[in-house]
């Protein structure tokens, strides 16, 4: 599984990258998370607002940093 | 789904009527609940200031750190209660809009209309400044014009929740409102002037080149919890990260309430024409967030400030951040950022200008 996480560094996408990590370890599943804060690539996701959270290429949200609950829901599907 | 129950015998129990109902009903109960109560405790707030401060302490009325010590002990909770209500209320406003919508919403939309839209849905997007620039890509590429795009990107941080509470509970809402209205007219105006400069070159090349395809995010439908969840979510976010900086700012206005002379501030931030433009100069590398400037602001408005200047002051502080300008600087040529800061600045300095002739 390939998590990227984009966001070009503020409070906020550093929790949501923190969030993620701590669902991944959760749920026990093998993935690479990878933050992304280049504002050219995270515009080549056609996202404009951040944090926004990728799993293996789809997005799955966008503007807000995901709770714990959903991100182990994504994990999990 | 339940084929029974058309056939219910009148001896079974109804079942428990569904649980969202209920849960709304609860929801509703306890939002009014709440509300009543917030009442009750901020109309006694003056009363419990005065105990703490003539009773408990037993400073003397009138004296110079008695008056000092009941402003912090009045304004500090009254601000406080304020900030919480309104923030939770916006939180829930917010959630029926989102960057993609507002986006949607834009593009296509004609210039001066667009530019009033614009500033009016840059108060109630949900939008954090360190977002300012994946914004300005997604909403040119969708091809949202550039004069709008700026309405947007003005008004979403000058016209600021926290900046309007603490206005309107500090001085009272004729000057909140002010701030508001002329908040939102520089925005238009300075959108709409930078849409008429035709300056969409000077937006650094490879922004214009990108086609970006739009997410295929589904709009999600959120239910009334969720939209109170995103009150409580803002409440905890903003309250609790503004707080410090409120209760230090009224600390300091307090400071300056009891021990600086009246008329002080008049010399310094009065009404002589070189005070606007240098406010906002100052104002301009100043970082604050606005939870900390109005208390200080109050006490100066109090000593003898202009009310212009020191509105301009604020507002240059607020809305044009160097740190923001340095990041916008990643999509925008040098030029197109001059310009934008040049626009700006020349608003917010004849809305002081203006004030310091009519008040």
């Amino acid at each position: 599984m390939e998590i990227k996480i984009l966001g070009p560094g503020c409070a906020k996408c550093g929790e949501a990258e923190k969030i993620m990590r701590a669902a991944v370890e959760e749920a026990g599943v093998a993935a690479s998370i990878e933050k992304i804060s280049d504002f050219q690539q995270i515009a080549k996701f056609g996202v404009f607002s951040t944090p926004a959270v990728v799993i293996d290429g789809q997005i799955k949200c966008i503007g807000k940093v995901p709770s714990k609950t959903e991100a182990l829901g994504w994990l999990a599907g | 789904m339940q084929p029974g129950n058309i056939h219910n015998q009148p001896a079974t129990p109804q079942p428990a009527p569904p649980l969202a109902v209920s849960r709304k009903i609860k929801y509703t109960l306890a939002a009014l609940a709440g509300i009543g109560l917030w009442f009750a405790l901020y109309r006694q707030l003056h009363s419990i200031a005065e105990y703490l401060t003539f009773s408990l302490l037993t400073l003397e009325p009138g004296s110079r750190l008695g008056e000092a010590v009941l402003f912090f002990f009045y304004d500090t909770p009254k601000v406080l209660m304020l900030l919480t209500l309104i923030v939770y209320g916006v939180g829930v406003l917010r959630s029926f809009f989102t960057p993609e919508r507002t986006r949607k919403i834009l593009a296509g939309k004609r210039e001066s209309v667009g530019n009033v839209l614009a500033a009016g849905l840059g108060i109630v997007t949900p939008f954090c400044s360190c977002s300012a620039v994946p914004l300005f890509i997604g909403f040119v590429t969708a091809g949202v014009p550039l004069g709008v795009t700026f309405s947007f990107l003005i008004s979403a941080p000058m016209v600021n929740e926290v900046a309007l509470v603490l206005l309107y509970g500090l001085l009272g809402w004729k000057v909140a409102a002010l701030y508001l209205g002329t908040g939102l007219v520089i925005a238009i105006l300075a959108g709409w002037t930078i849409g008429r400069l035709r300056m969409e070159r000077h937006i650094e090349d490879w922004v214009r080149e990108m086609h970006v395809n739009a997410s295929d995010i589904p709009d999600q439908r959120l239910s009334w919890t969720e939209r109170f969840d995103h009150g409580k979510t803002a409440v905890r976010d903003i309250v609790g990260k503004v707080w410090i900086y409120v209760v230090l700012g009224i600390a300091v206005g307090a400071g300056i309430h009891g021990y600086v002379p009246e008329g002080l501030m008049a010399s310094i931030m009065g009404k002589e024409w070189w005070a606007v433009p240098v406010a906002v100069l100052v104002g301009i590398p100043m970082y604050a967030n606005a939870a900390g400037i109005v208390p200080v602001v109050e006490a100066l408005l109090g000593k003898g400030a202009a009310l212009g200047t020191v509105l301009a002051f604020m507002m240059a502080v607020i809305a044009l951040s160097l740190p923001e300008t340095i990041i916008l600087r990643k999509v925008l040529k040098p030029r197109l950022i001059a310009v934008f800061l040049g626009v700006v600045g020349i608003g917010i300095m004849l809305v002081g200008y203006l004030f310091n002739i009519i008040i």
